[in-house]
């Protein structure tokens, strides 16, 4: 007698592309639902970018612009950048706790697409991007902060950052699945983004800074971004920046998506 | 009719130590195939084998006839997999952690909330249902992630020591769920433990020590196999425990035991025709009894018997009822259980380290 005589259905040969798709979709489901059951997680979200827009504005405002309005109407986008930046640990920090806490496993007995877990982690981690934007954006508002251009630009901004942050999470996805613990993540995460974040003209002009330094912040990636969202928000001269920066976020996409998927095949 | 699950052969390696050296298995459909083993054997590390989360190095593996290498996505539509620790999503609530693997089985909307209710229902988890699973106590925790091995009716079930850290009650529920199961055609591999889990449900057993089987059959006939009976007295007075010892001794040939704490001596009784001349060597000797008992021999003296000194559980790690949860992995002493088990990567690394020392301090 064979399997087919059981009284059992006959499984399935293999999985279509289109069950994939639903099986991240479903997945993507679940990351959002977690945004929403985890307290913590939404504190933390909009937390974290108004303090910085607080401490910023307030404090260094004065000494680096003379004056906090002007200094908001020159950081803000820098500091767009900077908490979606921040936000992408979350991505490696959620595959890192899907895998020391189990789910991964339960993942993998099941008959699902093997890459639909880290799409659905990435794809519902945009969501929690688009929360920090509209939170910062927002908060600044409150604050003083104007759109100098128009509504067109102003979402152009937005969706830049968040292409850039689509590329950016597939470093932080490649971290998660390297290190070992949830704490590590964190702090191998800030140990790459600060340099990267600080490192540039995002929050002052590069003007003071030392030579070599400045050639470091020439080729920043993110020197690039904060200038194209501070162009299309202020209207400060865009050029060829938002090109660049979407060529940068090409390439890291093209790096770190293959080595995170890869490293998420052996580990996971 | 195609076996369950037929493994062969099966080798597996961490590094320098061998988990598995040459495992075979077969567990009939319908039927309940207990694996037993001391901590470290090698169980968890076939049962990941078996569940597709692991490769082999060496040997093969079928279930339902498909191989669990090759055919890796025809198998995990056919098995449900109960690990040690729970694989649940601590941030989703019960309800929603059912309907996602509802929903990533293929079921629509309304079915995959259905069944979860009914399973949530089934496990008596309804009232905490909307409640994320981080504010659940070890024990629904580990119910829960049955009732998500079981979403999607699977054919082959494997059951990685589920009643451990349960309490009594809940682990009877567990054996009744299993039994309900099996009446259904469900195939169950079972790792556990408690020998007496394993003779209330196996209908086969497989012995595991250094990653090589030691013994099969059903539980009867490894009863038989290890001298069959065993004669139990207990006499009146503690004080008589030395001299029941030396009668028991002299008559049976064997080496009784004398427990100083129950007031029981114990010994293997080959042939039953000598109790009358226990009985009466006992009585010139002056001893008192209380109780007089020849009884089967249990799992647990067969497993002694097999394994030679460690029983499943002895080494003193985990006692029933402890709970534990995922991420605390590195208390998991040096006789945790068998390789990576919950921690691909480092953490099973370490593991293995204590598994290779485990080797080294038992005698063979």
């Amino acid at each position: 007698m064979t399997a087919a005589t059981l009284p059992f259905a006959e499984p399935a040969q293999r999985l279509s592309p289109v069950t994939g798709l639903r099986n991240t979709f479903t997945l993507t489901w679940r990351s959002v639902l977690k945004i929403r059951t985890n307290m913590e997680d939404v504190v933390g979200l909009s937390l974290q970018p108004i303090m910085f827009l607080l401490l910023f504005t307030y404090v260094f405002g004065g000494a680096i612009a003379g004056g906090t309005h002007a200094y908001l109407q020159y950081a803000l986008p820098g500091l767009l950048v900077m908490t979606v930046v921040f936000a992408t640990l979350g991505t490696g920090l959620m595959l890192n706790q899907d895998i020391t806490g189990g789910v991964f496993d339960r993942f993998r007995t099941l008959p699902i697409a093997r890459w639909a877990p880290l799409g659905g982690a990435v794809l519902g981690d945009m969501v929690r991007y688009m929360i920090s934007v509209a939170i910062t954006l927002g908060f600044a508002m409150v604050l003083g902060f104007r759109i100098e251009t128009n509504p067109v630009s102003a979402i152009a901004a937005c969706l830049l950052l968040l292409t850039f942050a689509l590329a950016m999470c597939w470093v932080s996805a490649l971290i998660g699945m390297l290190v070992k613990t949830p704490q590590g993540v964190q702090m191998f995460g800030f140990l790459v983004m600060f340099p990267l974040v600080f490192g540039s003209s995002l929050l002052v002009p590069k003007s003071t800074m030392p030579g070599w330094l400045q050639s470091f912040v020439n080729v920043n990636p993110m020197t690039d971004l904060a200038s194209a969202v501070r162009g299309l928000l202020v209207g400060a001269p865009v050029g060829t920046a938002a090109l660049r920066s979407l060529l940068w976020a090409l390439a890291i996409f093209a790096v770190f998506a293959p080595l995170a998927v890869r490293a998420y095949r052996r580990r996971a | 009719m195609t076996n369950a699950i037929e493994a062969s052969g099966l080798v597996k390696r961490f590094g320098k130590t061998t988990a598995l050296a040459g495992v075979d298995l077969v567990a009939r459909p319908g039927t309940v195939l207990g694996v037993l083993g001391p901590n470290g054997a090698g169980k968890t590390t076939a049962v990941r084998i078996l569940a597709t989360l692991l490769k082999a190095d060496g040997g093969q593996a079928r279930v339902c006839g498909y191989d669990v290498g090759r055919q890796a996505h025809q198998v995990r539509q056919l098995i449900g997999l109960t690990g040690q620790y729970a694989s649940v999503d601590e941030g989703l609530s019960g309800i929603n952690n059912l309907i996602m693997i509802g929903r990533l089985l293929g079921q629509s909307r309304r079915g995959a909330r259905a069944r979860a209710t009914e399973l949530l229902e089934r496990f008596d988890l309804s009232e905490a249902a909307q409640r994320p699973v981080k504010t659940y106590s070890g024990g629904m925790r580990r119910r829960l992630d049955l009732a998500a091995s079981l979403v999607g009716n699977p054919r082959v079930l494997y059951l990685d020591e589920p009643t451990t850290g349960l309490d009594p009650r809940s682990r009877t529920d567990v054996w009744d769920m299993v039994r309900g199961l099996v009446t259904g055609g469900v195939t169950v591999l079972l790792t556990t433990q408690y020998l007496d889990e394993a003779d209330q449900l196996a209908n086969d057993i497989v012995v595991i020590d250094h990653g090589k089987v030691i013994a099969t059959g059903t539980p009867d006939q490894l009863k038989d196999r290890s001298g069959g009976q065993v004669l139990e007295v207990e006499p009146a007075s503690r004080a008589w425990l030395d001299r029941a010892a030396a009668v028991l001794g002299s008559r049976t040939g064997a080496e009784p035991t004398a427990d100083p704490e129950s007031g029981l001596v114990r010994v293997p009784v080959a042939d039953a025709t000598v109790l009358p001349m226990i009985i009466r060597d006992l009585d010139e000797a002056g001893v008192d009894l209380a109780e007089f008992t020849l009884r089967k021999a249990s799992l647990d003296e067969v497993f002694l018997a097999l394994t030679g000194d460690r029983a499943p559980g002895q080494d003193g790690d985990r006692a029933p009822g402890q709970e534990r949860a995922p991420g605390q992995d590195s208390d998991r002493g040096p006789a945790g259980d068998d390789g990576p088990a919950g921690d691909p990567g480092q953490a099973g690394q370490q593991h293995d380290n204590d598994e290779i020392r485990e080797l080294e301090r038992s005698p063979r």
